[in-house]
């Protein structure tokens, strides 16, 4: 019997890496990757499968190397932006290569619904040297992470499958197909594979730049890669992923034009050359940045073709495509729109929660602040971010996980005085450590506040790896005087306290670390704090 | 047959649940679907959406594009204003009438609750109070999804088995609550429907549809 399932993108994704056969899933919640792995992690005992939140993508994309090290299939995901955090061992494990298949599937954030950034994760893929698939939907998300790690056991090479955050957060059927066992341990056949002195490898480097024409035969003759040059040659249309769902829809089903749909990398060429030379205009739609049109421009552009995307304006060159702006970018008139019958309709930004204690926390700080001419409170990425909005005006930035203390650290050599931040117990476990090992070190004059509600709150309450007592331990672990690490609870009856406490700290002239102890209301609730 | 519908809510108000609900009412009749939604962020108290597009046929485009959708189903009446452009000429708005005030510049009640009649095929349901007739507090998204059912594709039958499966654990004596939430959800949503049909404004059907106590 035919199983459907109805599955978010990011379910797909799961499904196919246990139908893979993996023995083991890798990553750090991010928006919109997370269920993929919640997915996994929820199964993961009656498939034999190890799926444990890691403390950064770094650790992640390194754990699941070494999985294929030892012969076996892993996944590992994040969002876009935590690629960059593993951005080294992904990089060098283009020159490693693989033994067992190993897939990264990275859920990037066009249009920034809950991102810092709209980075297009395919040009890592470029950079690294490794192939990219990009599924246009929740069957082919399925499909193609089955494809790919097949591919990256055949090509030896890691390979990165591209979903974005309507994908991953869409749901629709999916049919499945049987899971194939996991492979047996085996050691790498090549014993410099995984050494990469630079002799080794300047080797290994060549030998995967030599890999590269292969690759890219691969991707034209690829089915993911489709060309069509039937239909009105007045104009073609080159796209990708969920860029061509919008395609379809504006044209009601079935596109007109010659066309060539992507969906994997590198770039298949020749099928574009083909294409470009069929017509003489050239319309890229693309979700992300214009990767594909770029390539096609050149420097120089193609004498006698227009080429529209996004470099001319055709399409936003910000924010994320939809059926909306992609078919005026086609030139479809646009359809008269209703009117909210407010004239001004109140946006409604994400709060923290009633009885959040990130609340009463920025109230001290700020209390106890104040003497000193107001706050600038370095802060980083959580649900604390939300200190940002009114009511609370409490942050002063927020850039990148664990860069609140470091970035606390400089202002301090420049000579502010004094400097505070804020970093949450995960955030901490994440990125948090190196810097407050370097600040402690230096004993740089700074006053940490670590919010410890015990939990990754953000996105969805999943395990913490430093909370309660061993944070404390690890603070001090990591040289803060024990009597400058100090334990409050952030409650409005503790407030006189509670200001007294973080003024002394202000005063002390070294690394005081301020831990803000009190669960999160959203994990408590769901029992899990 | 293709249903184009905006779910529209606060975070934490249960959209979802809804989305469920419709989701596995059109996969038991064996139609096609996509329904994106919102997670991480968006979900503290802010706004959130969903788009569901279901169809005999295949669905394209995971978003539905402004101007085409048949319903903004809202379980929160300010909410509707955000997605009134979504609407086609025609389209209805099925929104609870229960403000949920958790921003500082809130309209006066009545301001909201009269700019979801001024649209031209809207309908206000009291979903706490249908909730709180049927004993179950909690079925307020029973009711929405009952007063949405008359303008869908659907028969209140169709979601018999999916609340028996969501609530069946818990008793019969949940089960048929939420089922009486649905039930009287779709009597109002029906009611309204035929003065709709029949010219009658969105204010004026408010007027004559009165909740049953």
């Amino acid at each position: 019997m035919v199983r459907r399932e109805l599955l978010l993108g990011d379910e797909a994704v799961a499904l196919a890496a246990i139908h893979a056969g993996i023995s083991g899933a890798y990553g750090y919640p991010g928006t919109p990757s997370t269920e993929l792995f919640e997915y996994i992690e929820n199964v993961r005992e009656q498939h034999g499968i190890y799926a444990r939140w890691s403390a950064n993508e770094k650790v992640a994309y390194e754990e699941a190397l070494g999985m294929s090290f030892a012969g076996r299939r892993a996944i590992v995901s994040m969002k876009h932006v935590g690629l960059n955090v593993a951005a080294d061992p992904f990089v060098n494990s283009g020159v490693t290569g693989v033994n067992g298949g190993l897939v990264i599937c990275v859920a990037d954030d066009p249009g920034m619904h809950s991102s810092q950034d709209e980075q297009d994760s395919r040009h890592y893929a470029k950079f690294a040297l490794i192939p990219c698939l990009e599924p246009h939907d929740q069957q082919e998300a399925y499909d193609m992470t089955l494809a790919a790690f097949d591919l990256s056991e055949e090509v030896g090479l890691p390979v990165m499958v591209r979903i974005v955050t309507r994908l991953a957060h869409s749901r629709s059927d999916v049919v499945a197909g049987t899971p194939r066992p996991q492979n047996p341990l085996r050691a790498p056949l090549d014993p410099i594979q995984f050494t990469l002195l630079p002799s080794n490898a300047r080797m290994l480097y060549s030998r995967l730049t030599d890999k590269q024409p292969a690759l890219l035969e691969g991707s034209e003759v690829s089915h993911f890669n489709l060309l069509s040059l039937d239909g009105d040659r007045s104009r073609g249309i080159v796209t990708h992923g969920i860029a061509w769902n919008y395609v379809r829809e504006a044209f009601g089903g079935a596109v007109p034009h010659p066309c060539v749909q992507i969906g994997r990398y590198p770039i298949p060429t020749a099928k574009l050359m083909r294409l470009v030379e069929a017509v003489p205009e050239i319309v890229v739609v693309e979700e992300g940045y214009p990767l594909i049109e770029e390539a096609l421009r050149g420097v120089a552009g193609i004498p006698g073709k227009r080429i529209l995307g996004k470099l001319d304006g055709t399409f936003p060159r910000t924010g994320e495509l939809n059926p909306t702006n992609v078919a005026a970018g086609l030139g479809f008139p646009r359809p008269q729109l209703m009117s909210p019958a407010l004239e001004r309709v109140p946006g409604r930004p994400p709060t923290l929660c009633p009885g959040c204690g990130h609340t009463d926390a920025f109230a001290v700080i700020k209390e106890a602040m104040a003497p000193y001419g107001g706050h600038r409170l370095f802060s980083d990425i959580g649900c604390y971010t939300l200190g940002f909005y009114p009511p609370h005006g409490a942050i002063q930035s927020c850039v990148c996980m664990g860069a609140s203390i470091s970035m606390a650290a400089g202002a301090a050599h420049a000579g502010q005085w004094p400097v505070i931040c804020a970093i949450g117990d995960s955030t901490f476990a994440h990125s948090g450590m190196t810097p407050l090992l370097t600040a402690a070190r230096r004993n740089t004059d700074i006053n940490v506040f670590i919010l410890d509600n015990g939990t990754v709150a953000m996105t969805g309450t999943q395990e913490t790896l430093a909370t309660g007592e061993e944070l404390d331990a690890i603070v001090r672990g990591l040289g803060v005087p024990p009597e400058h690490v100090r334990v409050f609870t952030p409650l409005a009856g503790r407030r006189e306290e509670n200001v007294r406490i973080i003024r002394e700290e202000i005063e002390y002239k070294g690394t005081s670390v301020l831990i803000a102890r009190r669960p999160c209301v959203q994990a408590k609730r769901r029992g899990v704090a | 047959m293709k249903q184009d519908i905006i779910l529209a809510g606060v975070g934490g108000q249960g959209i979802l649940t809804v989305a469920f609900l419709l989701d596995s009412a059109a996969v038991a009749r064996g139609w096609r679907l996509k329904q994106a939604e919102v997670h991480g962020m968006a979900q503290r108290g802010g706004a959130v959406y969903s788009h569901l597009r279901f169809s005999d046929r295949e669905v394209v485009s995971d978003m539905v594009p402004l101007g085409q959708a048949d319903m903004i189903l809202a379980v929160e009446p300010l909410e509707v204003q955000r997605y009134v452009p979504f609407l086609r000429p025609g389209g209805v708005v099925v929104a609870n009438r229960e403000p949920h005030k958790n921003i500082p510049d809130y309209p006066a009640d009545q301001v909201v609750l009269d700019a979801v009649l001024a649209l031209p095929r809207a309908v206000l349901i009291d979903a706490k109070g249908i909730a709180e007739a049927a004993g179950v507090p909690k079925a307020q998204n029973m009711a929405m999804v009952g007063a949405a059912t008359p303008f869908l594709p659907f028969e209140l039958e169709d979601f018999r088995p999916i609340v028996n499966a969501m609530f069946g654990a818990k008793g019969e004596k949940v089960v048929a609550a939420n089922m009486a939430a649905l039930e009287a959800g779709y009597r109002i949503g029906a009611a309204c429907k035929a003065l709709l049909d029949q010219g009658v404004g969105s204010a004026e059907t408010a007027r004559r549809v009165t909740a049953p106590a």
